[in-house]
């Protein structure tokens, strides 16, 4: 790849704002890689909905570590000049698609803390990030609606659907402990008031799930379980450096293309 | 002087039209906030109904041009979230154009009511409430797809948010 990545200086407050723009944004990529190939029209349409309020949120997070890293980077040098070490995401959203149904509960577990977060996240010290989070509220929102009753029709629909679905959370499961996780960095944040603690989400978002798991007739995973780590502090799994090559190969080799 | 300067810039501004609904102006979906006049230069503010709205950058741009065309140069456009949009800014004129368009506006307020519970939207074509929702997610990011058990015809909703 013929350009070189950036170098961000990661203060407490612009890793935060990198980590929760990442999510939006890797996620939103998987989703748009359903484009073309979903199983019903109304599906995509469902799924480009999905990724353009994630981009949206990501933009907005973007700019603002842009503002507070005040380092002449913009919006897409944080998407595109960055390689898969540099981001920050949490290992759940950049899981391939697999089936329909691995997509679906991967966004329902997504969904399910994300509307929770920014509901909570409203009330940050950060003007901002208030702000912010008062719109990705309302979006995770009917995110997480339509996940839930696709996730009950497919646990309660055929026994190859229930199956596909079973299996489709024994792989995620691993994935979900992450997005309750936070550092020192997070944590001098939270005591600060500007971010909320992903800790005390962990009992109403299992709660949540049981709800929907239950109408679905599907078992869900004990908390207990072991739990993969590492996509706040870059450590990904191989399938994000696929993912970004596929996203950056044409700003990386064309610096600078415009259309 | 700059106050009529303001009320110069915002009768060019409202009249902007939404790309994707084209008979609402960014007065009556209340997207444009608001006009700020400080050193003679004259900031706009819009903010988005989605976060990912891609009208924006195209509003943002008619702003500008329909700022210059009244002899207004150099104005800003400055996209703001909050408060956040919700459909409660969208004026009642608005609400009936977008009926008169086919589109069946938004329900007042509920929010995260009426997004889990029971619906009765009205079809803007024959009025009748017998309509079920097609798909959730429509041709925009602001809209889902309906149709009318009555009269047979599918139908944009502007959805509540």
């Amino acid at each position: 790849m013929a350009t070189t990545s950036i170098r961000v200086a990661e203060t407490p407050l612009v890793l935060y704002a990198l980590r929760r723009a990442d999510d939006a944004l890797i996620l939103s990529h998987r989703l748009s890689q359903w484009i073309g190939r979903g199983p019903t029209l109304e599906e995509e349409m469902a799924f480009g909905n999905f990724g353009l309020d994630l981009i949206g949120q990501a933009r907005a997070l973007y700019a603002y570590a842009a503002a507070i890293e005040a380092a002449g980077h913009d919006e897409d040098d944080f998407a595109y000049l960055r390689d898969a070490s540099q981001y920050r995401n949490l290992l759940l959203v950049e899981q391939p698609n697999g089936d329909f149904a691995v997509t679906m509960l991967r966004q329902l577990f997504y969904s399910a803390f994300a509307d929770f977060y920014w509901r909570a996240m409203m009330t940050s010290r950060d003007a901002t990030l208030a702000a912010i989070a008062a719109k990705s509220e309302k979006e995770s929102a009917y995110h997480f609606s339509h996940a839930a009753e696709w996730v009950i029709r497919l646990g309660d629909g055929t026994a190859e659907s229930h199956a596909r679905t079973e299996t489709a959370c024994e792989a995620l499961w691993p994935f979900t402990g992450e997005m309750f996780e936070s550092d020192a960095a997070e944590r001098e944040l939270c005591e600060a008031g500007v971010i909320i603690d992903p800790a005390s989400l962990r009992a109403p978002w299992r709660a949540r799930l049981g709800e929907v798991f239950a109408a679905a007739g599907l078992a869900l995973p004990s908390p207990d379980r072991w739990m993969q780590r590492g996509g706040r502090s870059g450590r990904h799994s191989e399938h994000l450096g696929h993912l970004l090559a596929e996203m950056q190969i044409l700003p990386r080799s064309f610096p600078g293309a415009e259309w | 002087m700059s106050g009529d300067l303001r009320a110069r810039a915002w009768q060019a501004a409202s009249g902007v039209v939404d790309p994707e609904i084209p008979v609402l102006t960014i007065a009556d979906l209340g997207v444009l906030r608001d006009i700020v006049v400080a050193d003679g230069t004259v900031t706009v503010r819009i903010t988005p109904t989605y976060s990912g709205c891609p009208a924006m950058s195209m509003i943002a741009l008619e702003v500008e041009t329909a700022l210059a065309k009244a002899g207004i140069v150099g104005a800003r456009v400055e996209t703001v979230l909050a408060p956040a949009w919700t459909t409660d800014w969208l004026s009642e004129a608005g609400r009936e154009k977008l009926r008169a368009y086919g589109i069946a506006p938004p329900e007042n307020a509920a929010g995260r009511r009426a997004l889990f519970g029971e619906r009765h939207i009205a079809c803007p074509h024959c009025g009748a409430t017998d309509t079920r929702e097609i798909a959730p997610f429509g041709s925009t990011s602001c809209k889902a797809l309906w149709q009318c058990r009555a009269c047979g015809e599918p139908f944009d909703y502007f959805k509540c948010h």
